[in-house]
């Protein structure tokens, strides 16, 4: 991977919650990049620190959580500690977010196209004709019918996969560098899901955005990320290219994970199931976080494994992976 | 052929909102509001045979969990017949009534706002069997136990309230429940969508061992068509309140005929579907209180020609065991 197109690097990040009843470790040392007009999956279940690692990178982690070590490096620039209005004009304009349920992003009292200028006015200086049309441009690139109209709408006024569209256009509005989108469409139809997911592949395409993708769902990182990232209990278990990280997983968490996708090939066969469920992170088992819920865990487990990479372009975080002629 | 387990005939559940005072008022006054009806079912009929699975898909508002509710009873259709084991339940005596509701149970989407939170476990699974009889009070804690036990969690638990529990464990306390009234068919509407995919995989191996050591049969309703390929004996396709292809899974999923379930099985992201150009179907689904005439989905359809916008058409056989409501098969047979 070339660093001279590298749009977002992140090394060593760790944010920890500091709570009355102990220390939540909920990102501990996670580093990756991401390329110009690359798509990253971050996959993981619920509470396995996907979603602090991104609001981390957009500095909204709120009390008691704190970044505490490591670095964002956003096209070189360090992100961790940046003053606040530097940075505030950097989220919004250059680094854009696109959350799970769009009623967050939208003010339901006002109306569409007030928030856009608004988003536009914020970090450009140009009149309220010209972010108007902006606005209009955006809304039908991102395939609203009519966007004239629906710009003088409400948010209620719009169903679920229209509002989304909505926030996905209003996180478009500055071109930015960097797209995070945290389970944009987990909660839309499969066909709403699908025309999003097409939308949001032809604009990296075109415009040479980075894109983290968040998600616990496996399938649709297999349709649209070229790289992807495991997590599991705040760490990177296994990261790599889409391909051979779904054809050949090495860690046995991403194993368990793949074969828990009811499909085709095992109809009516029991799935292999990954045995318990994730652990508090408050009360982490110690060595590996996998370990009680491993099928390879042994003594050596009892050390937490470093992040190694053992094949080219592939990293995991495991003192036994699956690799192909060894056990 | 034997008597099906459950079998619904002509089934329409309409869902009117009446007009309030100020509104009777206003129309006094020349203002025509009208009643607002949304037709969530449209004419169904679903048989589902003993020891079968039958999955029903179908995206959000297609009406699928209200004909879970109708099957379970707690809904009774707006016309049209339920029949349980050949019996309809409108006319069956209370007692009977009673006999054929608690053999078919329900296990929900969340079970967070299905389980009581004041009730420790050992009430929520013990209440119903003890009231109806099932099991005398002596028994009631050695049957709650072995019901834990089948549903894979520690009788220990049982003195414990829901919230102590995690997702997956207490979907398991949601099964044990709908199992303790020995029920012969349970409909799980969206029982495994609200968890994480290796908490799914183990409640999906659940059923399906339940099925088994039971014999039970299931309606399956989901909007994930993965999780209803890897159960379902046979599938439902629904749209706006109508069946549009009903066929065994297999022959559903190698052949998809009608458009809807084309676009529908397209759409859905796979494994082993790398990096791959989504073409998405146009469009929205219509709204329920306003749906378009003809064939529902002929607004989004590739294919609709005149008669689609026109007249609705009818679910008809187009191979054995295999139903599809389409003019395209109508000439030009069978093909996909």
């Amino acid at each position: 991977m070339a660093e001279g197109n590298s749009t977002l690097a992140v090394k060593d990040l760790k944010t920890y919650f500091f709570t009355k009843a102990g220390v939540v470790k909920a990102v501990d040392g996670v580093s990756f990049n991401v390329n110009q007009g690359q798509v990253m999956g971050l996959v993981g279940e619920s509470g396995c620190g996907k979603s602090v690692t991104g609001f981390s990178i957009l500095g909204l982690v709120d009390s008691p959580g704190q970044v505490i070590n490591g670095r964002i490096l956003f096209k070189g620039e360090d992100l961790v500690g940046l003053p606040e209005p530097r940075m505030q004009r950097l989220r919004g304009n250059r680094i854009a977010m696109i959350f799970q349920d769009p009623m967050m992003t939208l003010n339901p009292v006002l109306r569409i196209d007030t928030q856009m200028i608004e988003a536009i006015r914020t970090h450009e200086k140009v009149s309220r004709d010209q972010a108007w049309r902006r606005s209009r441009d955006t809304l039908g690139r991102i395939g609203i019918p009519s966007p004239e109209e629906r710009l003088k709408a409400y948010p209620h006024q719009f169903s679920g996969g229209m509002r989304q569209r909505v926030s996905i256009a209003i996180a478009l509005l500055h071109k930015p560098d960097l797209i995070i989108a945290d389970e944009p469409t987990t909660a839309l139809d499969v066909t709403i899901q699908g025309q999003i997911l097409y939308e949001v592949q032809k604009l990296c395409r075109e415009t040479s955005t980075a894109l983290i993708w968040i998600t616990h769902d496996l399938t649709v990182i297999a349709g649209l990320a070229d790289t992807v990232c495991v997590m599991y209990a705040g760490k990177i278990v296994e990261s790599g290219d889409v391909d051979p990280v779904l054809d050949e997983p090495l860690h046995p968490y991403t194993r368990g994970l793949i074969g828990s996708v009811p499909s085709h090939s095992r109809r009516g066969q029991p799935l292999p199931q990954i045995p318990g469920m994730t652990p508090p992170l408050l009360n982490l088992p110690d060595g590996c976080a996998f370990r009680p819920r491993c099928p390879r865990a042994d003594d050596a487990c009892m050390q937490m494994p470093d992040i190694t990479s053992l094949l080219p372009e592939r990293e995991v975080r495991c003192f036994h992976p699956h690799l192909q002629g060894a056990s | 052929m034997s008597v099906p387990l459950i079998e619904l005939q002509n089934v329409t559940k309409r869902f009117v909102k009446t007009l309030d005072l100020a509104e009777k008022v206003a129309n006094l006054l020349g203002a025509h509001i009208r009643e607002e009806v949304v037709q969530a079912v449209d004419r169904v009929n679903l048989r589902v045979d003993t020891g079968e699975v039958v999955g029903l898909v179908g995206e959000s508002g297609c009406g699928k969990s209200t004909i879970g509710r109708i099957v379970a009873g707690t809904l009774s259709p707006s016309d049209g017949t339920v029949l349980y084991r050949g019996q309809r339940v409108a006319s069956m005596s209370p007692a009977e009534g009673r006999q054929a509701a608690l053999k078919v149970q329900m296990i929900f989407q969340d079970p967070l706002a299905s389980l009581n939170p004041r009730m420790r476990v050992r009430d929520i699974i013990g209440e119903a069997p003890r009231v109806h009889g099932l099991v005398g009070p002596s028994e009631v804690e050695a049957y709650v136990d072995d019901i834990l036990l089948r549903v894979g969690l520690d009788p220990s638990y049982k003195q414990r309230y829901p919230h102590q529990f995690s997702g997956g464990q207490r979907q398991r306390i949601g099964v044990a429940r709908a199992l303790a009234v020995q029920p012969e068919f349970i409909v799980c509407d969206e029982a495994v969508a609200a968890l994480d995919v290796s908490i799914q995989a183990q409640v999906l191996n659940l059923f399906m061992k339940l099925r088994e050591e039971l014999r039970l049969t299931y309606l399956f309703i989901s909007h994930d068509i993965g999780v209803v390929e890897h159960l379902a004996d046979r599938v439902a396709i629904m749209y706006l309140g109508r069946i549009v292809e009903l066929a065994p899974t297999e022959d559903l999923f190698a052949r998809p005929n009608h458009p809807y379930t084309q676009a529908l099985l397209r759409e859905v992201p796979r494994l082993d579907t790398r990096q791959h150009a989504f073409e998405p179907i146009k469009g929205e689904i219509p709204s329920p209180l306003d749906p378009p005439p003809g064939c529902h989905f002929h607004p989004r359809c590739p294919h609709a020609y005149k008669p689609c916008r026109e007249q609705q058409p009818r679910l008809i056989e187009i191979a054995p065991e295999r139903l599809c409501a389409c003019y395209l098969n109508n000439g030009e047979g069978y093909s996909s």
